[in-house]
């Protein structure tokens, strides 16, 4: 009790050399899980794969196509559930600021895989009837304000021309977990487009989502698939749906590990803030520590003293910062982040990440101070002047 | 030559030695150098005697304040309290010999300044057995001794310094010490704040029998206490006993 009322005391004997410490240590930690829900926002869609799901593409990029007939031969081998096709689009919306995601999928096979989609069963029959329909995911919808009905022009890049699509359903996430700030439309659509434009680039697709009947399994089947076009005019590399994902983040891999590496610089920085503020606090007050020697008291008595105090200062900067982060995270989501993220949001491990860096640094910034306080001797800490 | 002296009280309450210093050395290095502070100091202080060590600066009163009060170590000797020799004790040792007889009263006070009058009081308190009514009642007797009742619950910037060394007197006997030390207990005090710390001391001396080893430049200090020892350029080098 005693211990802990001069704790107490001594982190607010220097008003605001304290209060300056725990701004900057809020400033830093929330700097700090920010960051980090960057580095977790790159990583959300791999996390919603599921691991039944397997992803075939060209082995040798993604940019080069499989034949549409790989489809019937992938179906044949063993353990594999069913297949859809996928095919990326690339077309822009008005703006090219304005990104999302649009896939050409054969939409029955395709959405049975992905029952983390929920469509309205009205507007899922109407999206199927509409060679050009489009289905909008709830995410995006909210995002640009689409609604059903509404026109969905998209200029090609990848494939030239105007296409016009109609939001003809907009389906939701199964959980919150799931992304659906993407857009869906017909298989048919684009290779019909294809066939009538650019014949060669018809009945081809960018991948195959693969459904396997057993998780366990998924390495035999991947090899099995590529094994069945081995030396083949297109070869296959399978994976699973999260390495596939993984793949896309590994792209932007230097910057997403800049971004957590920058993350960490913030909190030597304020190790280095802190240490200081606690080497100047144990310094002005060497005499105290004498004192308390001469009286009895320990050094290690003396050493805690000095922790314990560094602690409470980044306890306090640590919680202040813990509820900070949501709030700034939200705020960065609305101004900068809806148009990188489909989600943005503060997890559990980054918090737990946040009280770990304020732990580590209460307790490495009172290291120093610490046990020269504790080593100090009485007579050279009694003519000390603070 | 070694200095040798004996000192004891005024006959009437003179009794064996309380401390007994034995060819006590101490030097400190300053660069490659040794610089001898105390030379082979034979010294014996009775048991409720008020000693004051005088010299001029840099005479070694203070190093060997130091070793009787068991914060600092010589080189060579014995200094030996109540029986014990404590420049045999470990740190450890020696930081609860000094926590259970040794109160300490320093030229500036050296309270905690978070903390109040009642605390500062109790600080030593806390390292014994006893339990918080205990710890109350021992802490309000001994303000009242120095006269600080009223003033419990202020902070030692909110005190003067005549009070702020009251407190410090305090906190030294509370633990009932068999020593009190006390390092220029006047030098940061106006004539008559002085005069009243001195007069406290006496009290504790005389009525409650406490042992004082004061270290002091000023005479009128000096002469509050029984005996002078004088020390010069590490010896020790004469005595004076007052007349009590």
């Amino acid at each position: 009790m005693f211990f802990l009322k001069l704790v107490a005391r001594n982190a607010l004997r220097a008003r605001l050399r304290t209060a300056l410490t725990v701004l900057g240590l809020v400033i830093a930690l929330a700097a700090f899980g920010l960051l980090q829900t960057v580095v977790q926002a790159w990583y959300a869609g791999a996390d919603a794969a599921s691991p039944t799901r397997l992803v075939t593409r060209n082995s040798i990029s993604l940019v080069f196509p499989l034949p549409i007939y790989y489809r019937d031969k992938i179906r044949t081998i063993d353990g594999v559930r069913s297949v859809a096709v996928s095919n990326w689009f690339g077309g822009v919306w008005r703006d090219e600021r304005n990104f999302f995601a649009q896939f050409a999928v054969d939409s029955p096979q395709y959405f049975a895989m992905y029952p983390e989609f929920v469509f309205e069963p009205g507007q899922w029959a109407d999206y199927l009837r509409d060679r050009r329909g489009a289905a909008v995911g709830r995410q995006l919808a909210d995002l640009y304000g689409f609604k059903v009905g509404d026109r969905l022009p998209l200029r090609g890049t990848i494939y030239p021309g105007n296409h016009e699509f109609t939001v003809r359903a907009i389906f939701d996430g199964r959980d919150q977990g799931t992304i659906t700030r993407q857009m869906y439309f017909h298989y048919d659509y684009l290779n019909e487009f294809l066939k009538a434009r650019f014949p060669r680039g018809a009945n081809n697709v960018g991948v195959f989502v693969v459904d396997v009947d057993d998780p366990a399994r998924v390495a035999d089947i991947a090899r099995a698939i590529d094994a069945e076009f081995a030396s083949s005019l297109a070869e296959t590399l399978t994976e699973t749906e999260k390495a596939f994902q993984l793949s896309f983040v590994a792209m932007v891999e230097t910057i997403v590990q800049v971004i957590s590496g920058v993350s960490y610089i913030v909190i030597a920085i304020i190790l280095a803030v802190a240490a200081n503020t606690m080497a100047m606090t144990a310094r002005e007050r060497l005499s105290e520590y004498a004192t308390l020697k001469a009286l009895g008291f320990g050094p290690a008595f003396v050493a805690r003293l000095v922790l314990a105090e560094s602690l409470v200062i980044a306890a306090a900067g640590g919680m202040l910062a813990m509820a900070l982060t949501p709030v700034a995270a939200a705020g960065f989501f609305d101004s900068v982040g809806r148009t990188l993220f489909a989600r943005f949001e503060v997890v559990p491990s980054t918090y737990a990440l946040q009280a770990a860096a304020a732990l580590a640094v209460g307790v490495l910034a009172a290291l120093v101070p610490m046990l020269r306080s504790a080593r100090v001797r009485i007579v050279e800490g009694l003519r000390h002047v603070g | 030559m070694a200095s040798e002296v004996r000192v004891q009280r005024s006959p009437q309450a003179a009794t064996a030695a309380l401390i007994e210093i034995r060819g006590v050395a101490k030097s400190y290095t300053r660069g490659e150098q040794q610089v001898p502070v105390l030379t082979d100091i034979n010294l014996d202080i009775g048991r409720g005697d008020f000693v004051a060590l005088m010299g001029p600066s840099g005479s070694g009163k203070s190093t060997l304040l130091n070793l009787v009060a068991g914060i600092d170590k010589p080189d060579a000797g014995a200094i030996i309290i109540a029986g014990a020799d404590i420049t045999r004790l470990d740190e450890t040792e020696l930081a609860a010999w000094r926590a259970a007889s040794v109160g300490f009263v320093f030229q500036f006070y050296n309270l905690m300044p978070v903390l109040t009058a009642w605390e500062n009081v109790e600080l030593p308190l806390l390292l014994t057995s006893l339990s918080r009514r205990e710890r109350a009642e021992r802490v309000e007797a001994v303000l009242a001794l120095v006269g600080l009742s009223d003033r419990m619950d202020h902070r030692p910037n909110e005190l003067s310094g005549g009070q702020q060394q009251r407190v410090a007197i305090a906190r030294a006997v509370v633990t009932d010490p068999l020593l009190l030390i006390a390092d220029e207990p006047t030098g940061d005090l106006d004539r008559a704040s002085a005069a009243e710390i001195l007069k406290l001391l006496d009290r504790l001396n005389l009525g409650l029998g406490k042992t004082i080893v004061m270290v002091t430049h000023d005479p009128r200090a000096a002469e509050a206490a029984h005996h002078l020892i004088y020390l010069d350029k590490g010896k020790l080098t004469d005595t004076s006993p007052f007349a009590h």
